[in-house]
């Protein structure tokens, strides 16, 4: 019995003492809780800036996952109490935010000390948001069902359903398919904006899409739909993440073709929601998610283009073909108006959901 | 006579009798609502605040007065059509400091809301405040911009700087007001919302009267075989019913699509010589909807003919009705309160589905839910999404007292 009481304090003293000699670490431990869109883009997030960022700075990183509802921001914002410190956003909804005044301020400081606004693609640099990765919505095809000699080559081609038969697959969404209707009806890339921003332009952007409306068979609203869709069968065209028709090459063996002519890229950025208690960590690994290796890293894993220019010089040859930014995908590319589409959005969908119905 | 009685006053120690009972009466009611006071306070947390919260946001916008106090405060002591210099001024001072802040956008958005010409007036005036001083602030203001000059965009500013609203409701039924307040109906290309609500209605119903016609003849069943078949045949009914939602509305979708389950089979037996568009449109939602919703129309009706037994239609049998006869004027009658409960369980918990619609319907199949969950986390626009909830809980009330006048709320019976 005496023994086992010695064996027993000691265990414990030993166990006090690891515990103390941690105690240092553990006392400073440091957490911050990230929110991304989950599948491979938080995987990838994952691996090229999560797991390094621990290892560097000892900084625990819990995830989560939502689908862009901003409105789960405006209510933790709104009840003071917020939970999430870094939340990965679509372009527009940057602005939104920002806005609404429901995420922090990024302060001029933060960008000297990362090398300067000018070391990133403008528009990564924001009033409340710094630029996570560029994606683009391209339109891609099954070449395995359609030859690449025979498929659509342009958004023209696209709308052609003469020419370039089979059903079709659009965002539910006005963004990017009232650009996509004034490049097929003819409209310059440089003039697209400024026909939006007139009501006749957006009227000729409808009339266009009445064209294609028959033969668009489902309007997707997640992007993990379209490559289902074309694995399927289902549709013979649809307009997807460029991401998501890569990743579906790659780790699903599907032999899908992306049209890069046209398409029309913007960016995922990091907001930090108002009051978010962590809010210097959270700048801290921003700043870390913004390092050309960090942003090299990034495309290892997913085809998404980096923001810092000095990344682009360190990304595979392999992968740069694949972004949304490679030089020869640049040519032929549209950049998202975001603040057409802050100012825009509620009038443009309530329009757009109107004509779905009708 | 009877009232006579009643007053005679019977008295035991000096207390009347009445008083005792109507003492020990209270006792009693004290005790039992003492047990029921946990669910009334769940209800009042769980329902009747979060409606009551949600009509409010409707109704509520405190965006501008909250962004712009001494203007609105100002805009409210002044009467003019085009308000005075004070007002002016206090505009010119609170967009000043709420640009400081940066928070000009966040206090202007209710006016691109509702009439984005003039939200592009203020947004200008902002980024071009004069710095200096000038004499009048009403001068500079009309100089900079003509609108600042008209009694037309102060109605509007004024109606959006009133702490509460209609607006919300008003666009929510594809309306809205003209400077001089008279409600007028949006262009055809602009109305949204009086369509979804038609459809959510209209799917609604059918998904009631299929799962009825489906229902009723199982439920019929199920009550009238033996022991062991009958919860054989409950646990296949129950067993969809405890399977997660979306893991029902996926699975159809492997059942439905072009290349799915069903085509296969049936191009394959030569019954379709082709496939058939069984998803991503009205077909789809009917299919998955009844699915899921069937269990709460055949449980009801099921418990009803359960406790009604074989004996009312061997009754009339021999009584001499034709089997024909006897259901409709003896046993149908008699289950009408399991129906009606059914009918209406189905119908409610129809109006507010989104998620199954959205996933295997078409774009014409889109319900209001869907409208309220855009403006909850797309837009950030929660008074619309307020006021569509609104409309919504209006509409089902509407349904519910129309049906207690025609057939009567007393007759449903959940058992």
């Amino acid at each position: 019995m005496k023994h086992l009481l010695k064996t027993t304090s000691i265990a414990f003293a030993g166990i006090f003492a690891a515990g103390l000699m941690a105690a240092p670490t553990a006392g400073a431990q440091e957490v911050l809780t990230f929110v991304s869109f989950g599948g491979g883009y938080q995987d990838a997030q994952r691996e090229a800036i999560i797991k390094p960022f621990t290892e560097e700075t000892g900084v625990i990183v819990n995830e989560a996952s939502y689908g862009g509802e901003l409105g789960k921001i405006k209510a933790m914002v709104t009840a003071g109490n917020v939970e999430w410190d870094i939340v990965d956003v679509e372009g527009g909804d940057a602005g939104v935010l920002c806005e609404a005044g429901l995420v922090e301020i990024i302060p001029d400081e933060f960008w000297e000390e990362v090398g300067g606004k000018d070391a990133f693609h403008p528009a990564a640099v924001q009033e409340c948001a710094a630029g996570a990765i560029f994606w683009s919505t391209v339109f891609a095809y099954d070449a395995n069902r359609i030859p690449p000699e025979k498929a659509a080559k342009t958004w023209a081609d696209f709308w052609d359903v003469e020419k370039f038969p089979g059903a079709r697959s659009l965002r539910r969404s006005p963004r990017s398919n009232l650009e996509f209707a004034l490049m097929a009806d003819g409209v310059p890339l440089d003039r697209i904006y400024d026909l939006l921003r007139t009501p006749e332009g957006v009227d000729r952007a409808f009339r266009k899409l009445d064209e294609i409306k028959p033969h668009v068979k489902k309007w997707w609203e997640a992007g993990a739909q379209p490559p289902q869709l074309l694995a399927d069968g289902e549709v013979a065209y649809a307009t997807a993440y460029n991401g998501r028709i890569y990743d579906a090459n790659v780790k699903e063996g599907q032999n899908f073709k992306i049209v890069w002519q046209g398409h029309n890229y913007t960016l995922d950025l990091y907001v930090i929601p108002k009051g978010s208690p962590n809010k210097e960590l959270a700048l801290k690994w921003i700043a870390f998610s913004l390092r050309p290796d960090r942003q090299a890293a990034m495309t290892d894993h997913i085809s998404y283009g980096p923001v810092t220019t000095a990344a682009i010089p360190l990304i595979n040859p392999k992968v740069l073909p694949h972004l949304p930014n490679a030089p020869e995908n640049f040519k032929q590319a549209l950049l998202v108006d975001e603040e057409f589409w802050v100012e825009n959005r509620e009038l443009l969908t309530e329009r757009f959901e109107a004509w779905l119905a009708q | 006579m009877a009232a006579e009685t009643l007053k005679l006053p019977i008295e035991i120690g000096g207390v009347s009798l009445k008083v005792k009972m109507q003492r020990a009466d209270r006792r009693a009611r004290t005790r039992a609502l003492t047990l029921i006071a946990p669910l009334f306070f769940l209800l009042l947390l769980v329902f009747v605040l979060p409606i009551g919260y949600m009509l409010f946001y409707g109704v509520y916008s405190p965006e501008l007065r909250n962004g712009l106090p001494d203007f609105a405060a100002a805009l409210d002591q002044d009467s003019n059509e085009v308000p005075g210099e004070p007002v002016f001024r206090a505009l010119a001072q609170d967009l000043a400091e709420a640009r400081e802040r940066r928070e000009h956008k966040k206090a202007i958005t209710p006016i691109r809301q509702q009439d984005i010409e003039l939200w592009r007036v203020f947004r200008r005036t902002v980024e071009n405040l004069p710095k200096d001083e000038v004499a009048s602030m009403k001068e500079w203001f009309i100089s900079f911009d003509s609108a600042w000059g008209e009694p037309d965009s102060w109605k509007v500013i004024r109606r959006i700087a009133a702490p509460y609203t209609a607006y919300y409701l008003i666009n929510a039924v594809d309306a809205r007001l003209s400077p001089d307040g008279s409600l007028e109906l949006k262009r055809a290309e602009e109305r949204v919302y009086l369509k979804i609500i038609g459809t959510t209605f209209e799917i609604s119903f059918w998904v009631t009267v299929i799962a009825l016609i489906l229902g009723y003849p199982v439920a019929y069943l199920l009550a009238n075989v033996s022991q062991r078949h009958s919860n054989l045949l409950m646990i296949l009914v129950l067993l969809p019913f405890w399977t997660s939602l979306l893991v029902r509305t996926y699975a159809w979708m492997m059942l439905l699509q072009t290349e799915g389950v069903v085509n296969n089979v049936m191009t394959g037996f030569g019954i379709f010589t082709e496939p058939v568009q069984m998803m991503h449109n009205r077909i789809g939602v009917y299919v998955a909807m009844v699915h899921i919703l069937l269990p709460f129309m055949l449980l009801p009706i099921y418990s009803v003919m359960k406790n009604l037994g074989p004996f009312p239609m061997k009754a009339a049998a021999n009584l001499g009705a034709n089997p024909f006869r006897a259901f409709v004027h003896v046993y149908l009658p008699q289950t009408l309160p399991g129906v009606g409960a059914g009918c209406l369980l189905v119908f409610i918990l129809s109006l507010g589905y989104y998620i199954t619609p959205a996933l295997v319907g078409g774009p014409k199949d889109t319900m209001i839910s869907l409208m309220v969950a855009i403006n909850v986390n797309t837009f950030l626009n929660w008074g619309m999404a307020g006021a569509l909830g609104t409309i919504l809980l209006i509409a089902t009330i509407a349904v519910f007292l129309v049906y207690n006048r025609f057939l009567g709320l007393e007759k449903v019976r959940l058992s």
